[in-house]
């Protein structure tokens, strides 16, 4: 655990910081102070400053850009905008160190050509984790699991891939693992109103649900089996 | 400079065979994806048919692949984060395993296309002598004019 990781989630210690970081976080896009200060429910100003002090924490990044159709003179200066810093911050106390292992591991599997046996385990880990979890819905389940699901155009995405480090060193492993542990966590709920399929796209994760009714609706509502 | 990239497979069956259908199927579809990709610059074709693959001297099961792209990134994008990727998780039921690389880049000038002779030397070299700034993989990457890798 480097020491600066600790001091940006002190940062973060102040609940009106941690609605500002979640709620930009959540948008998966430029976000502007007015926009922040609205769903926070405090004053722009106040926004601003605490914006600000996540910028400097590294948890987020600024930039200037023009909000609105409106160009040329009269159209005023370009609005600061924020949107989730890249690097990752990892916390553990006592010190924990699973991402080198996870390296190292992903490495052997990679030569031993176990594609298939890691996809295997990956199904039945997320089978698990779905019986196991107080979740009933999808996207709930996917929330938890650091997914960030959003809809779009009758399918869920993800915005966030909790494997990313892994993703980059062994994509065809780790994607297809991370497509076998969603299908798995399908299974574990229940829920065959979707399919999990790879649907890659710079900068998410790589897979997607598709409904399995063509309109395109999303389902709601609870569908796990409660066998207990 | 622009980055250079040959990849080869070693086909389990007669590319016209059954064996080999869905993975024919999507030649179209995922050349189009790479043709308008963000950096694509140019790939090397034997006809506007993309289920037309390139023959070659170095054997009738081998299907080669060579590109130009504008960086890494461009490139990594198209192979891992784009639907190619489907076509990489599905490799086993259409190509052999190898034990050696199957796949390299190398730094062209702009405007320079390779020849599949130049792009099958500098494979040999990456499979004798391992990457070097002449021959390189993703894990192992050197930048232009780099003599040693980039950490990742």
């Amino acid at each position: 655990m480097k020491s600066d990781d600790l001091e940006s989630m002190s940062v973060l210690a102040d609940p009106v910081r941690r609605d500002l970081y979640r709620f930009v976080a959540a948008q998966g896009r430029d976000v502007g102070r007015n926009e922040a200060a609205e769903a926070a429910g405090i004053q722009r100003t106040l926004a601003a400053f605490h914006l600000d002090k996540l910028v400097d924490a590294g948890l987020l990044e600024a930039d200037f850009r023009r909000l609105g159709e409106r160009r040329g003179p009269g159209s005023g200066r370009p609005a600061k905008v924020y949107r989730r810093g890249g690097p990752e911050r990892t916390v553990s106390l006592p010190p924990r160190d699973y991402r080198t292992l996870a390296l190292v591991l992903a490495e052997v599997v990679d030569r031993l050509d176990g594609d298939q046996e890691g996809q295997e385990a990956a199904r039945r880990t997320g089978e698990r984790l779905a019986a196991a979890s107080e979740h009933t819905t999808l996207t709930d389940v996917l929330a938890e699991r650091g997914y960030e699901p959003y809809e779009e155009g009758g399918r869920i995405r993800l915005r966030n891939c909790p494997f990313h480090v892994l993703a980059e060193t062994h994509p065809v492993l780790v994607c297809s693992m991370n497509l076998a542990m969603c299908e798995g966590l399908l299974r574990g709920l229940g829920e065959d109103r979707f399919t999990a399929a790879l649907d890659a796209r710079p900068g998410e994760c790589c897979v997607a649900f598709v409904a399995e009714d063509i309109t395109g609706h999303i389902p709601e509502g609870p569908s796990k089996n409660n066998q207990d | 400079m622009h980055l250079a990239q040959l990849n080869v497979a070693h086909l389990i069956a007669p590319i016209d065979g059954p064996e080999l259908a869905d993975f024919v199927a999507a030649l179209e579809p995922v050349y189009a994806i790479a043709d308008s990709a963000p950096g694509f610059v140019w790939r090397m074709k034997r006809s506007d048919d993309p289920t037309e693959v390139i023959v070659h001297e170095y054997g009738d099961d081998l299907l080669v692949n060579v590109s130009i792209w504008e960086s890494r990134e461009a490139l990594w994008n198209f192979v891992y984060r784009s639907p190619h990727l489907e076509l990489l998780r599905r490799r086993r039921e259409w190509f052999l395993r190898t034990a050696v690389p199957y796949t390299l880049m190398w730094w062209v000038p702009e405007g320079h296309t390779p020849t599949l002779g130049e792009a099958m030397e500098r494979l040999e070299s990456l499979r004798t002598r391992g990457p070097g700034p002449e021959a390189f993989t993703f894990k192992e990457f050197y930048e232009p004019g780099a003599s040693e890798p980039s950490l990742p």
